[in-house]
């Protein structure tokens, strides 16, 4: 038989309001994949904090049994020293010290108590090696990209001598290549005998690479799937996971009723002062009544900064081009103007700039439009409060209350929350940038199912989104983005993956 | 025992919110207790209300910029600087009160706007910018009071805003009229505002507390206000000091809590950027809390000169300090979003108390500044560790 190198028996935790864990059993075997997946607020996160010592012993009911013996984490770095790294759901490194710093931070090379530096650049290029990372370790974290940055991720937890590597939706933020290198990474870890646990919504992902996959509901252990008797698959898994089959990860699109151009670009540059370069490049395009558009690209193509230029500049770039809506050419000095004008964008980056964590629900649900909870500058309360109970109900946000702080919620359901904020403004232009990123096959079929919704009502969206599935899935166009230019535009009929990945990467 | 049930679970989730309180009540409390009723006196009370008052005003305006995540160090010296002005003006030029105090004001607004700029336009940290202000400021103090010294302030009315009591009307019973009456007042407008808000929330069927413990919640504050009054009202009654701050605290207590503006104020402070997104003008948004804060400080500065009936070259001197302390035994964070102007008027009473117990008592000194920096810190730990805890 073989040894698990972890069980977790009859873990129980709860917060005010909310039992996110009851009475989870969940066991790892030495050297094996092991998926946990599971809905938004299943209490995946929360299972691997307590694991790890984020929430240390006494704070939750249940054992924890790591290498034969039971554990009593009272902090990260307890479960750090036997060998357990946890990398999480949101990047943990400097942005602003070099690579070989991020890697030792907290373990550094020392004689006595001085760093050794020259010593730690030189493990820094092992430890790189070791997940294929082919950069200079002096380069600022900064720099690089998400992809790069998770691999230095990887790195670090390496450096500590991990046997069971835990990894928190690591391919999330990733577009489609650096999420295999890093699946590629992950099976040669395994093949040294470093154990992993891997959460994940990409269920072809889990199909991919998983060993074994536990699936978690409501905060309980729903079953654990094994692939050697042939348990992994998307339809098995989704059914455990919300408890229903989904036979359509797309919902039926409505009959169209595509208008007229809502909102035209023409020959739009935005040039960016403090990168001294244009950020987009002579984008031209066009968005019609009813329609919803796909921006695809790799990361850093310039889609997201296009529709920053777009929604009132925030960024300050310099603008050159014209910008039309319905037919008339507007310039917005500010957010709020193009909001007034029916433009609305939710965020890809929620906990940074989409979201008020230390709010409440109903505070972060009214943020973008507070003259529709007011008379005269006078906020009425129970409006506000009967708007972010509407929100909770129709999007199925996972909360103990709208008072609950934004903050505290799962990934997922913040993601809700942001879509909420931004429905309440009530646009005709819907900007959507990785809208169902970390987001659960049954919430993602739900914001799909309201996409539709609002294309019914007249609403226009442009989707920005690097899982092609999805660009394939919704749009009725694609324009596909690559260095600030819009370097193709496909009707859904002629759009697949390499079309788009070939424009994508001219 | 269902009610006693509810009561402790209601404070126990607002602990944050009522911690304060406690601990002002237990301070007031302790002090009374070892000062043989001295310290809960008439005429005591009286006395520590007003030398609340300059540093109330200010805490009200701090927290708010401390909200935005900013500071403002210049706040002491502004007052120091646009007090003596004000003197100057009264006595020197000769002009009437009531065109002295709208000047000053609208200078402190645009030493406010000034700031603003420094902060909000061309991007200075509010630490570094206000300090240069503070620099400046002091300076500034020192030349207007070069040549004269000390300005002696004689005009009644001026030196009523730090010394003088509303009219009494009529006594009765060795109590002062006009302020039973406002406290009355205070007490009824209290009982409407509750009475509505139960009102609305019910027809939106949200949620209420249970008939008792509203009910205890009513008699309780209204004990409260009760008391006070009378208190006061067997000295003699509310200064105008106390009338201002009141007002002040109103005010900003009512545009913190219920007005669009007061909303976006804690949502810059809670994330710029996600603000920003939202469509809301940071930059506007931060010129209006920086110039509300000088405005402040000037209305700080015409208290402490009436207080004092003249205005001297070190007037000012660490105000800014006693108003950031003030604001953050108060509860106002630091990390932005978090402070309530409530808050900040307790935390200056606190400060206040501590000050005013321990001179009753002849604590040395020396003393008084550890233990106020204890209470403190002590404040500021309660508040990091019930904030781990909560929703
Ligand atoms: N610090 C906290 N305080 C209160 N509730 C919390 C806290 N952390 C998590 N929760 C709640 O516990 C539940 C489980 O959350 P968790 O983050 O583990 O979900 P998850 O499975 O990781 O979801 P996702 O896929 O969206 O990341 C949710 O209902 C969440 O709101
Ligand atoms: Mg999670």
């Amino acid at each position: 038989m073989a040894n698990n190198i972890l069980e977790m028996h009859s873990i129980t935790k709860t917060f005010p309001g909310v039992k996110a864990l009851s009475d989870v059993n969940f066991k790892v075997e030495e050297g094996e994949i092991h998926c946990l997946i599971g809905e938004n607020g299943a209490g995946k996160s929360t299972l691997m904090k307590v694991l790890s010592g984020v929430y240390p012993y006494g704070e939750y009911e249940g054992d924890i049994v790591y290498q034969g013996k039971v554990q009593q984490f009272n902090k990260i770095s307890d479960s750090v020293e036997v060998g357990i790294a946890i990398i999480y759901q949101e990047l943990a490194l400097f942005p602003d010290l070099s690579v070989y710093e991020n890697i030792y931070i907290g373990n550094e090379v020392k004689k006595g108590s001085v760093i050794n530096w020259n010593q730690t650049i030189v493990k820094a290029k092992a430890m790189l090696n070791k997940v294929n990372l082919k950069v200079n370790p002096e380069v600022l974290i900064k720099d690089l990209g998400v992809g790069k940055q998770q691999l230095v991720e990887i790195a670090k937890a390496l450096s500590k001598d991990v046997k069971l590597l835990i990894l928190d939706e690591p391919t999330a933020a990733l577009n489609e290549d650096d999420s295999e290198n890093l699946l590629e990474l992950i099976k040669q870890l395994k093949k040294q005998g470093i154990s992993c646990i891997m959460i994940s919504h990409k269920l072809k992902e889990v199909v991919a690479i998983a060993d074994k996959a536990t699936v978690l509901r409501d905060g309980q252990t729903i079953c654990t799937l094994d692939a050697n008797k042939g348990e992994i698959n998307e339809r098995t898994i989704i059914k455990h996971m919300v408890g229903r089959e989904i036979n359509d990860i797309y919902p039926k699109r409505p009959e169209k009723k595509i208008g007229d151009t809502v909102l035209e670009l023409v020959n739009w540059s935005a040039y960016d002062s403090q990168l001294g370069r244009d950020v987009v490049k002579e984008a031209s395009l066009t968005l019609r009544k009813g329609e919803i558009i796909g921006l695809a690209g790799l990361m850093g193509s310039g889609r997201t900064e296009l529709a920053l230029s777009i929604f009132g500049n925030p960024k300050n770039y310099k603008l050159r081009g014209d910008l039309a809506l319905n037919g008339q050419p507007r310039k917005f000095k500010h957010t709020s103007e193009a909001i007034k004008a029916g433009i609305a964008y939710v965020t890809e980056d929620r906990k940074g700039n989409g979201l008020f964590l230390l709010q409440n629900i109903t505070n972060n649900v009214s943020a973008a439009k507070l003259s529709g909870i007011s008379n005269n500058g006078i906020i009425n309360d129970n409006e506000e409060i009967k708007v972010a109970e509407y929100y909770k109900e129709s999007l199925h946000i996972k909360a103990s209350s709208i008072e609950q702080h934004v903050g505290k919620l799962s990934g997922g359901n913040q993601q809700k929350v942001s879509l909420g904020k931004w429905l309440f403004v009530g646009p005709n232009i819907l900007i959507l940038d990785e809208p169902t990123r970390g987001i659960d096959v049954g919430a993602k079929f739900e914001i799909y199912s309201v996409m539709n919704k609002l294309i019914e009502q007249g609403l226009s969206i442009i989707m920005i989104s690097s899982e092609l599935g999805e660009v394939l899935g919704m749009s009725d166009r694609v324009y596909v983005m690559a260095e600030g230019r819009i370097k193709g535009e496909l009707a859904a009929a002629e759009a697949d993956q390499e079309k788009i990945m070939e424009l994508a990467t001219q | 025992m269902k009610i006693i049930n509810e009561a402790i679970d209601l404070v126990k989730e607002n602990i944050r919110d009522y911690g304060m309180y406690i601990a002002l009540f237990i301070i007031m409390f302790t002090f009374n207790l070892m000062t043989n009723g001295m310290f809960m006196s008439s005429r005591n009370i009286s006395n520590l209300l007003d030398s609340a008052g300059y540093i109330a005003v200010l805490a009200v305006g701090m927290t708010l910029v401390i909200v935005i995540r900013h500071i403002d160090l210049s706040v002491g010296y502004v007052a120091g600087f646009l007090g003596a002005i004000a003197a100057m003006l009264l006595m020197q030029q000769g002009l009437p009160v009531y065109i002295v105090i709208p000047i000053i004001l609208v200078l402190g607004l645009v030493v406010g706007l000034f700031n603003g700029f420094l902060i909000a336009q061309l991007g200075i940290p509010a630490f570094v910018a206000s300090l240069a202000g503070m620099l400046i400021f002091r300076g500034a103090l020192l030349q207007v009071t070069e040549g004269t010294g000390t300005i002696i302030v004689q005009n009644a009315s001026f030196n009523a805003l730090g010394n003088g009591f509303i009219p009494s009307l009529a006594q009765i019973s060795e109590r002062h009229l006009l302020t039973l009456i406002v406290g009355l007042i205070g007490i009824i407008f209290y009982f409407y505002g509750e009475f509505k808000t139960r009102h609305d929330k019910k027809k939106y069927n949200f949620e209420v507390v249970s008939n008792s413990i509203f009910v205890l919640k009513l008699v309780f504050v209204s004990a409260i206000i009760g008391y006070i009054t009378w208190i006061l009202a067997g000295y003699n009654g509310f200064s105008w000091t106390v009338v201002i701050v009141l007002l002040v605290t109103m005010v900003y207590h009512f545009i913190s809590n219920r007005t669009v503006l007061g909303r976006q104020i804690y949502a810059v402070g809670s994330n710029p950027e996600a603000a920003h997104l939202s469509g809301i003008n940071v930059k506007k948004i931060t010129y209006l809390v920086m110039a509300s804060m000088s405005m402040l400080a000037t209305l700080s500065g015409i208290l402490y000169t009436a207080r004092l009936q003249s205005a001297t070259t070190t007037a000012g001197m660490l105000f800014e300090l006693d108003a950031i302390a003030a604001a953050y035994v108060g509860g106002v964070s630091s990390a932005g979003g978090v402070g309530k102007v409530t808050g900040a008027i307790i935390g200056a009473i606190v400060m206040a108390s501590l000050t005013n117990g321990m001179n009753l008592l002849g604590v040395g000194i020396s003393y008084q500044y550890m233990i106020r920096g204890g209470v403190l810190a002590g404040a500021v730990i309660f508040d990091v560790i019930t904030r781990k805890k909560g929703k």
